[in-house]
């Protein structure tokens, strides 16, 4: 006992005070990882710690094994201890082995959309849209699929750390107290720094905290800025309002550089919206038509009837032009175009109060207010486009915000800086000099998920929980409020904003949960709850009979901000001094797949193939071929069929940043587009040293670039990129005559509905007997017409599926694993041609290539006509996969999967076995969950209801491209999809008679515009 | 009367009053005048039995080595981290380890054509090469199947290709064509193992009589199976020999019909012919003729076997080359001829690609190795040229190798959805495996003409004129 006289127990006790309820004993474990520890268990216990350090005989091992794997189960029991509602479906309470819902809610720069998280024994494995959310509708987007890898991401801050060293929560509080006892004397020295916040709760906490130190001054800064729409708003209604868009009302919808359907709060549903009046079925009569004119291709542009490629700076004068058109006073007009505006501007008024113009976030505030201006002409708003108060708790200006408190560090006014949520160090306009300015601040704190580039700077770091690790609220893009639950208690001791601003307020420990119900309660009128049920709900509360209905449905219900009647000023302001025209102009995008840098760390964000240029981990530098061509950039072919391009030496305003150059047709010319996000230094193991910098040529008098950048070749020879699909589906020739994409303009649709119309094949030409399906045929429609290429459906099933991520390199050697990729195809004019997105899961065919050629028979055909694959007897030929015309099939080449990150086991969905090296793999139909509603109808006695299976792509599909169900019922939904005339299947020379099959493409050009 | 004492008409002989007749219709003797049995018997078993080895072959067997273990190194590696160290991808399923497998599976036609089917034929020339010919075919057949073994994701799970018997009464599935290639070639290798030892017994017990080493008396004795040269022996040497050489017959045509129905079966463009299994079989006999004359121009050289492989058998060899190279020439220009004439645009365009698309060097190649390079067979000085026929012979090697990257990989990479295309290249570790099954090949090779007679003693003695009588109502 000597020994245990040096020990610390006044740490040991500090980290054990730390640490609450069940936490207690897993965190044992970590305590013992310290040697000092350890030294003190040996010398306390000595005879375990020998049997163990000495060698172990076979007859102790097989003890302690067993005792291992009986307790492995324990360490998996995260159920937060607070009573959390589940989402509709029964059963109401845990059934081991059946999965639970809850609904929540995720935020993404400061708006929610809700969600529906699958638990299994109180993990959370899969995220899905909540059918009852306004912003989701039941859809997803790859945010919301990849937050379930973000929550158990094995690099996320796991400890309190003070200048890096290990720290304690409470140590931070009681740091924290002189800090605010000089705030409160001094005033003006404390600074607060959030992201957007829509959160009634922490609103309500800010401003009484604000009150209560009135020299604190809140700033808020996020990078993908909504300032343009913002003060678009408030040139056209006054004040900061939000603009909602009711697109099941428009015929006619014109997105001037706006990706509505991909960005920005309600994407979902206005995709939802737009695909609702897109679709054609028998006795379909009109369809909605889209105008885009943009620089580089968005998910929008892509699916657009009309898309012009303009350079960013020229889209204003396209609006003026169309606002000329309309009659209004305009001036600075596009010249070139005329008669395609003359035409946009026709349709337009044919469609007054059935029609709304979107301008995108990136475009200055005078293109928003132009664009209100023309829907206050046309009539559209209170139509189309519904103006509500803003969901925001604090509507700013978050770049003058950053600005102001820059400048105030530089002037070293600022004494004490919190910083919660974000990573302005890195993210921060590069002119702000923010890395400078935070070291001028004496005290610095930052709550943060990852031990990131601001933390680093900071004195302070706190780990920030995950949204499905803790209490709190946040509204949709129409304002409708979600409480947030947990779905896990914190893995890693995380801490949310309320419970840091619970810490500044009242210095007290208070747990959100708290906060987040008193802060409602008292809002509703309800007295705070007695603490004895502070965790508990009471039965015979009404507030709390309320509650639990706000968590079950994950909305609270009315909460929607009410459309108010407002009317945008029509008055255009005249345009500034006309921008250079010549030379090369840059436009800068956050990234579609790791949003501002945030999801860097995400490999299944970083390996999903972007939407238009199919790259994956990391960002390229766009231009058109003829630019590149100019510029003495252009990758010859030879490099660029090889997954190879060149580097180049960007330049704007004197920063140079080297990066790949990307030849992509439908590019505005003289316009190079790259997305920034990447090139972080501290996002962890995955995202570390990816990609180009571009925040650091982000300044605040261009944050979405402009004219003046150079590119210039690097000569360093070929670079590999990550594309998983090459130049050649570019070639129209090629495409067109294998009659892969089928399409057709509405009115030859009407003319011919049976366009797309194949004979049918003839199943007596199989060398090999047909078979039978007397139970199911399990089949899928995928509509062309509305896949907007957004890769919600590619994520969904790599989580579905515990599918694994390869890598740059493995991708860059064409060994990507999804199971579900997104073809696009290209066609016409390569300056603007059109695009199509087909996607490609596993055709399920009747007469299946792969079947006959398994010499061990590790993928045979089911009793439903799945083409099903056992993995554990498939030796790896690999004949299957030549053999697939589709070539859905994927091939571990090594072992990809990991199956040793302990953080990563409890991501996984049980129902769907890992893979190992050698094995074959493909999309099932997501067969785990035909058989989970098989075994429940097979149990009631009765047949599998259609659309009570839903595949994981179906469900996270926001246009519900996707539909799933039984051939052999002639009524359920696929069957009348498969019955339309305008169903076709890939490849139907073949025979393979694939039970995937496409609705043809279908636009609604203007038959006024020649293409 | 006068008539009647005249010599049936096959026995005339050329004698130097008919001066008329051009040189190329005197036959050539097979065995250079001069030898006798004892010669014969001398020279021959002299290379396996005397003490002092020859620094070349030192040489040779110490490269074969270095083959062997860049061969260890890529087999380890491979085991422990997979089959993705090599260069296959998603459109293609197989590169170098199929391309090499039928390569090597078709070098080794040869030796069974020279064996089986020359005997049927009596071909009588062919006694002085059948037996490292098949040799031959045996090694080519254990490096072909390296391939088809370690190509597998998990190769320790290879024995559920064959049907045996298992608790989980779980059969191959036999419509695959993978599984036809298990029976072709286990089959075509036990035969050929057969064929070869077979032949070699009476052989054995010469090296077991003549040899002065107790152990390698021992060895050659336990080979020899207690053969004593008595007409008992002899009479049913033949008649084994007889059936097996005409078990074999068939496997020459089967075999690498039943490999190429490993593509004619897959509905990839470029690999579903029915023409393909005449296709293969042609090639793979000239792939295989051109490997006999690389190994025995060399060897003849070194160990002066000019005598028993005379200019007469490389000439042969050169027109057995010939006539399959401008088989598998016509292969070509029909597989070209029916993609354009089927009018199927998938099929179409894999063609067009071949010629224009980023692997066209490969198919100019090939058309340069196997369509022209063999037509150099037309002239006698070049067929008759130790070193033209050699510098030939690599180039149809080469070419072979091309003409199986092409259809393999290649056409992989173009197939039916332009999404999915891709590309390939051999990396490293396919380079390894590749030189290192040669190097097995030269290793079993050398192992071979140090230890066991690479000529066929007691045949070759056939040859001579004084056995010849008898040797025609033989054989």
């Amino acid at each position: 006992m000597s020994n245990s006289k040096n020990l610390d127990f006044k740490s040991f006790r500090a980290r054990i005070g730390d640490l609450r309820g069940r936490e207690y004993w897993r965190s044992l474990e970590e305590l013992s990882r310290s040697d000092e520890f350890d030294a003190f268990f040996q010398d306390e216990f000595p005879q375990q710690a020998v049997a163990l350090s000495r060698g172990v005989d076979r007859r102790s091992f097989v003890k302690l094994m067993g005792a291992s794997m009986a307790f492995a189960g324990l360490a998996a029991c995260r159920q937060p201890e607070q009573s959390i509602v589940p989402y509709v479906k029964q059963p109401q309470d845990w059934v081991p082995g059946q999965p639970m819902f809850f609904a929540t809610a995720m935020t993404l720069g400061g708006y929610a959309t809700g969600v529906l998280a699958e638990s299994h024994e109180f993990h959370p494995t899969k995220i899905e849209g909540n059918p009852d959310h306004p912003s989701s509708r039941g859809a997803s987007d790859v945010f919301m699929q990849g937050s379930i890898l973000s929550l158990y991401d094995p690099d996320r801050s796991q400890v309190v750390r003070q200048t890096g060293e290990i720290s304690t929560w409470s140590e931070f509080i009681a740091a924290l107290q002189p800090v605010l006892s000089a705030a409160k004397a001094s005033g003006n020295g404390l600074r607060l720094l959030t992201q957007t916040i829509t959160s009634p709760t922490l609103g309500d906490q800010l401003q009484q905290f604000l009150a209560a130190y009135p020299g604190v001054k809140w700033h808020q800064w996020e990078p993908v800025a909504r300032d343009n729409i913002r003060e678009g708003a408030r040139m056209a209604f006054g004040s900061y309002v939000n603009v909602v868009y009711d697109l099941t009302k428009a015929n006619v919808i014109v997105a001037l550089s706006s990706n509505f359907l991909e960005d920005g709060p309600g994407h979902l549903r206005y995709a939802k919206d737009f695909a609702a009046r897109r679709r054609v079925r028998k006795g379909t009569t009109a369809i909605n038509r889209l105008y885009a004119v943009e620089a580089s291709y968005s998910s929008t542009g892509s699916v657009a009837d009309h898309r012009l490629p303009v350079r960013p700076s020229q889209v204003e004068a396209y609006a003026r032009a169309i606002a000329a058109g309309l009659g209004l006073a305009a001036q600075g007009s596009a010249t070139e175009n005329g008669p395609w505006i003359a035409a946009l501007v026709r349709d337009l008024q044919k469609n007054r109060g059935a029609s709304v113009v979107i301008a995108g976030d990136d475009q200055p505030p005078v293109v928003h207010a132009i664009a209100h201006a023309i829907n206050q002409t046309l009539g559209n708003i209170g139509s189309t486009v519904l103006v509500t108060d803003s969901p925001e708790v604090m509507p700013a200006n978050h770049l003058e915000s950053l600005r102001q408190l820059s400048a105030d560090m530089h002037a070293g006014v600022v004494k004490a800086l919190v910083i919660l949520g974000g990573n302005p160090v890195f993210d921060a306009p590069a002119d702000f000099g923010f890395r400078d300015a935070m070291n001028k601040v004496p005290f610095r704190v930052h709550l943060s998920s990852h031990y990131d580039e601001t933390s680093l700077l900071s004195h302070w770091h706190i780990p920030e929980t995950h949204y499905l690790e803790t209490w709190g609220d946040a509204r949709a893009h129409d304002g409708t409020v979600t409480i947030q639950q947990p779905l896990i208690a914190p893995l890693y001791n995380g801490r949310s904003s309320i419970e840091v601003m619970a810490a500044l307020i009242g210095g007290l420990d208070r747990p959100p949960y708290e906060v987040v119900r008193t802060f409602w309660r008292v809002k509703n009128g309800a007295p705070p709850a007695p603490p004895e049920t502070a965790t508990g709900l009471m039965a015979d509360d009404p507030f709390d009979v309320m509650w639990k209905k706000w968590l079950n449905d994950g909305v609270v219900a009315g909460s929607a901000l009410p459309p108010r009647a407002a009317a945008a000023s029509t008055a255009i302001p005249a345009p500034q001094a006309s921008p250079q025209q010549s030379g090369l102009e840059l436009e800068l995008k956050h990234d579609p797949t790791i949003y501002d840098g945030r999801f860097a760390n995400n490999g299944w964000l970083q390996e999903l193939p972007k939407p238009q240029t199919k790259i994956g981990w990391e960002n390229v530098l766009l231009m058109s071929p003829r630019t590149a061509e100019k510029y003495g950039v252009d990758p010859p072919d030879s490099m660029t069929n090889e997954r190879r391009t060149k580097l180049v030496h960007l330049t704007f305003r004197g920063i140079t940043q080297t990066l790949p150059v990307w030849v992509i047709p439908g590019q505005a010319d003289d316009t190079a587009t790259v997305t920034y996000g990447y090139g972080r230094e501290h996002a962890g193991k995955i995202g570390d040293g990816i990609g180009a910098d571009i925040y650091r040529m982000r300044f605040s008098t261009a944050m979405n670039g402009g004219p003046g950048a150079q590119v210039e070749d690097s000569k360093r020879g070929a670079y590999p990129v990550a594309c998983v699909q090459e130049h050649q589906t570019i070639d129209p020739r090629v495409v067109g005559e294998r009659g892969i994409i089928r399409e057709a303009s509405f009115a030859e649709y009407l003319r011919d509905p049976n366009f797309a119309h194949d004979e049918e094949p003839d199943p007596s030409q199989s060398m090999y007997p047909q078979y039978d399906y007397p139970e199911y045929r399990w089949a899928m429609s995928i509509d062309m017409s509305v896949c907007t290429g957004c890769n919600g459906c590619v994520i969904a099933c790599q989580s579905e599926n515990n599918i694994s991520i390869v890598g740059k390199d493995e991708v860059v050697r064409e060994r990507e694993m999804h199971w579900l990729r997104i073809d696009r195809y290209y066609r016409g004019n390569p300056d603007n041609p059109e695009v199509f997105h087909q996607p490609v899961p596993c055709m399920q065919c009747e007469s299946a290539p792969c079947e006959p050629v398994c010499p061990v028979g590790a993928t045979s055909h089911s009793v439903d006509g799945l083409n099903d694959m056992t993995y554990n007897r498939c030796v790896g030929t690999r004949y299957c996969s030549n053999n697939c015309p589709y070539k859905v099939r994927r091939f571990n080449f090594f072992h990809y999967a990991d199956y040793d990150t302990p953080a990563l086991k409890p991501m996984r969905n049980p129902d769907v076995t890992i893979r190992t090296r050698g094995v074959m793999e493909k999309c099932t139909y997501c067969v785990q969950r035909i058989m989970t509603a098989k075994i429940a109808a097979e149990r009631e006695g009765r047949r599998v209801r259609d659309g009570e299976i839903v595949t994981a792509c179906q469900q996270s599909c926001p246009t519900e491209a996707i539909v799933f169900g039984d051939l052999n019922d002639p009524n359920s939904r696929v069957s009348q999809l498969k019955a339309e005339p305008t169903n076709y299947s890939l490849l139907p020379t073949l025979n393979t008679r694939p039970r995937t099959t496409y609705l043809a493409n279908i636009r609604n050009p203007n038959p006024e515009i020649k293409a | 009367m006068a008539e009647r004492d005249q010599p049936p008409l096959h026995e005339i002989r050329p004698t130097r009053q008919l001066e008329s007749v051009p040189d190329r219709f005197i036959p050539q003797p097979i065995v250079e005048p001069g030898h006798t049995f004892a010669t014969i018997t001398d020279h021959i078993s002299s290379i396996v039995l005397r003490k002092k080895t020859p620094l070349g072959w030192y040489l040779g067997f110490a490269v074969s080595l270095v083959g062997m273990f860049v061969l260890n190194l890529t087999i380890g590696k491979i085991l422990f981290v997979g089959v993705g160290l090599w260069g296959i991808n998603h459109p293609v399923g197989w590169g170098f380890d199929i391309i090499n497998f039928v390569w090597w599976i078709g070098i080794g036609h040869a030796g069974t054509l020279i064996s089986a089917i020359l005997l049927l034929l009596h071909q009588e020339w062919r006694t002085s090469i059948n037996r490292f010919a098949e040799a031959m075919t045996l090694f080519a057949v254990a490096s072909a199947g390296l391939y088809p073994a370690l190509h597998t994701g998990r190769p320790w799970f290879d024995y559920w290709l064959f049907p045996y018997p298992n608790t989980m009464a779980i059969w191959p599935q036999f419509r695959s064509p993978l599984m036809w290639d298990v029976f072709a070639v286990s089959t075509y290798a036990t035969v050929s193992l057969l064929f070869w030892y077979v032949g070699m017994v009476p052989d054995l017990a010469t090296l077991r009589d003549r040899t002065k080493n107790k152990f390698g008396r021992f060895i050659y004795g336990m080979g020899a199976l207690g053969w004593r040269g008595s007409a008992k022996h002899w009479h049913r040497y033949e008649h084994a020999y007889l059936l097996l050489a005409g078990l074999s017959t068939p496997l020459v045509l089967s075999v690498h019909t039943i490999v190429s129905f490993d593509f004619a079966v897959a509905q990839v463009p470029g690999w579903h012919a029915t023409f393909f299994p005449p296709y293969f079989v042609a090639g793979a006999v000239v792939a295989g003729f051109a490997m006999v004359l690389t190994l025995a121009i060399p060897l003849r050289k070194a160990f002066k076997l000019e005598g028993f492989i005379t200019t007469k058998h490389l000439e042969n060899m050169g027109k057995i080359m010939l006539a399959t190279g401008l088989m598998v020439f016509y292969s070509y220009a029909v597989e070209m001829f029916m993609a354009y004439y089927s009018g199927d645009p998938f099929e179409r365009y894999t063609f067009y690609t071949r010629v224009t698309g980023p692997y066209r060097h490969y198919w100019y190649m090939l058309i340069l190795c196997n369509c022209l390079a063999p037509n150099l067979m037309w002239v006698k000085r070049f067929r008759t040229s130790p070193m033209w026929l050699f510098i030939t012979a690599q180039f149809v090697n080469v070419g072979m190798w091309l003409e199986r990257f092409v259809i393999i990989p290649e056409s992989l990479t173009r197939d039916f959805l332009p999404s999915s295309w891709g590309t390939y290249h051999g990396t490293r570790w396919d380079w390894g495996m590749y030189l290192g099954s040669i190097g097995l090949f030269l290793f079993l090779l050398f192992l071979f003409i140090r230890f066991l007679p690479m000529i066929s003693i007691f045949e070759m003695r056939t040859m001579l004129p004084e056995a010849q009588a008898h040797g025609e109502e033989h054989s």
